[in-house]
């Protein structure tokens, strides 16, 4: 009876194990369906992600590339305005912009066109003739760069001038070495 | 410390003030200068006088390039009252004139003089000053205004004094600017105002008590009025493009000075009382320095509106435009003597800048200076000299000269450039 009850236990607790078993295999399987569902959403979600990423990735690269243009655009102007210089000369009791200046105020023009900084301009005359008078001309000088400036597109009110007349002077000593110095408009 | 950083910025005020003085130098005088001893003043006060006041006396006659003073050293007596007066040593070294005088201390000083002619033994005339004993030395300039008046017929115009612009270059190569006012011979010289940005075109108010200028001390040019005895100040215009030239009308009631807001330069008039601005020329040339007659009933400026740089009167009453002067290629920054007939300019020949006297009635223009930069002239109150500044070497200084070309003095700096001298007015006695 012990046997037979210990063999009936056994197959008791062998039917129960296959029950059992067979019941976990059931769940392990739906479990491994849930996971792989679950895997491919990722891995959609992932390459969907990526597909992002490559395109925020190549927006990045692009918007590198045109700000490094607009960089190497924008020294390229400065080296331009300042090979150009930021002296523009002048003869004598002339307000006249000579070629030379010209050049050299375009490459100025195209850099305050290309962002949005505002620029002084200062008129200065030499030690000759009185120095009220000279505050005039030292101003019909910054007014004459200013107007060809604006007339090159640059908003007036980006521009201002200011006189300064023969009390400033970059070159001290009387005579023409000294002079033709002076007679200048500084852009700054 | 406290002692030792005190004694620092003294020393330092002084060191300023001693290179700012200008000392004089007369260059040329006129032919047979006047004979004239001022023998030493004798002094009634406690302790000793405050000042020389016969070497101050002694020092504006002979500045005159008119007189010229005996030496101390070789007056024989040296009388203080009448009765101590030899005329026999006086005609012993040539001498035509005598002044003695005292000084008494008081509540104020009383200078009391009196001038002799050697030749005829007699006295010619007497008189008294009082001042202030602050204001010792222009006690003496006023003894020696009225000997000038009574030997010349002109008023004396040494009780008066300068504003300039002296310049000197820091270690770091920047130029430092003072406004300075001084006695016009250059002596107790006081800043005004200083600093690293430029101070230009300076004028006296008609009562001698305030100054106007241009400072570009806001990184722009701008008009300012400044009291000299407090130091108060107002800043009269602040427009964009030139704020220039201010002159006080003869009445003091309004200010001529130069705008460009409306695009050129051009005359304005300032109403110091209710601030109005009045836009007195209309031209796209540059209407710039304006100057008073001293009627104020007209201006006379600078206009390049004839293709050159030539002085024009505007007429207040009617705004008629008429030009003035018409020799050469530059006439320009014109100031009118009190009689309203000489003008002082700045002339241009063969390429140089010289100061020139242009008579309104004869039209006649006569260039008094040699040198070839000089600018910034400005007529004594008395109409006698014009002084302005000029170029040595590298450093502006001021230069004096008769209206009548005949006499000629130089005023350097010990250090640095002296600019834009403007002589006050008559100073009422304080």
């Amino acid at each position: 009876m012990t046997t037979k009850n210990t063999l009936g236990k056994a197959a008791v607790v062998v039917l129960l194990a296959t029950l059992v078993s067979a019941c976990s295999s059931n769940a392990a399987k739906e479990e491994a369906a849930a996971q792989a569902a679950t895997e491919r959403a990722a891995a959609e979600q992932a390459a969907a992600a990526e597909a992002v990423a490559a395109e925020q990735r190549a927006i990045e690269k692009e918007k590198a590339m045109v700000m490094q243009e607009q960089r190497e655009t924008k020294r390229r102007l400065m080296d331009a305005a300042s090979a150009a210089g930021t002296v523009f000369l002048f003869d004598y009791d002339s307000s006249t912009l000579s070629d030379d200046a010209r050049a050299a105020i375009d490459a100025h023009v195209a850099l305050l066109m290309s962002g949005s900084a505002n620029a002084r301009l200062e008129g200065h005359t030499d030690e000759r003739g009185t120095r009220e008078y000279n505050l005039a001309l030292g101003e019909r000088r910054a007014n004459a760069v200013r107007d060809y400036m604006v007339a090159s597109g640059v908003p007036a009110y980006r521009l201002e001038t200011i006189s300064y007349g023969e009390e400033n002077p970059v070159a001290y000593g009387s005579g023409e070495s000294s002079w033709s110095k002076n007679r200048r408009v500084e852009i700054k | 410390m406290l002692l030792r950083s005190c004694l620092f910025v003294l020393g330092l005020f002084l060191t300023t003030t001693s290179s700012a003085q200008l000392e004089i130098q007369v260059t040329r005088g006129i032919d047979n200068p006047t004979s004239i001893a001022i023998a030493p003043f004798a002094w009634d006060g406690l302790g000793s006088a405050p000042t020389d006041f016969a070497q101050i006396v002694d020092s504006d006659l002979a500045r005159s390039g008119q007189f010229s003073p005996v030496s101390r050293r070789d007056m024989l007596s040296l009388p203080a009252a009448r009765e101590e007066i030899f005329y026999r040593d006086w005609r012993a070294i040539s001498t035509r004139y005598l002044v003695i005088g005292r000084v008494s201390q008081g509540t104020q000083l009383r200078v009391d003089f009196s001038l002799h002619d050697v030749e005829r033994g007699v006295e010619l005339f007497s008189g008294q000053v009082v001042s202030a004993e602050s204001e010792a030395r222009m006690a003496a300039h006023r003894v020696a205004d009225s000997i000038y008046e009574k030997l010349t017929g002109i008023p004396g115009a040494f009780a008066t004094r300068l504003i300039y612009v002296s310049v000197t270059r820091n270690p770091d190569g920047k130029d430092f600017y003072r406004l300075t006012v001084a006695d016009a011979d250059g002596r107790r010289p006081i800043v005004l105002l200083e600093g690293r940005d430029p101070i230009l075109a300076p004028s006296w108010s008609p009562d001698g008590k305030e100054v106007a200028y241009v400072s570009f001390e806001s990184s722009r040019p701008a008009i300012y009025r400044q009291v000299l005895a407090t130091g108060k100040r107002e800043q009269l215009t602040n427009f964009q493009g030139l704020n220039n030239s201010p002159v006080w009308s003869p009445d003091g009631k309004s200010m001529a000075l130069v705008l460009s807001k409306d695009g050129s330069p051009d005359i304005y008039l300032l109403d110091l009382e209710t601030k109005q601005f009045k836009r007195l020329t209309r031209h796209y040339g540059i209407d710039t320095e304006p100057t008073w007659m001293p009627d104020g009933q007209s201006l006379l400026f600078t206009s390049d509106r004839g293709g050159r740089p030539q002085i024009y009167r505007y007429e207040l009453a009617t705004g008629k435009i008429e030009r003035v002067t018409f020799e050469g290629r530059y006439n320009a920054r014109a100031r009118v003597a009190e009689d309203g007939r000489n003008v002082a300019l700045v002339h241009q020949r063969k390429g140089r800048f010289h100061i020139a006297v242009f008579d309104l009635v004869t039209e006649r223009l006569t260039v008094l200076t040699e040198t070839s930069l000089d600018e910034s002239p400005s007529i004594a109150p008395n109409g006698s000299l014009v002084i302005y500044a000029t170029k040595r070497g590298e450093r502006s200084v001021l230069g004096a000269v008769a209206v009548d070309g005949g006499v000629k003095f130089s005023l350097p700096a010990r250090s640095g450039s002296v600019q834009e001298p403007a002589w006050s007015p008559m100073l009422v006695e304080q």
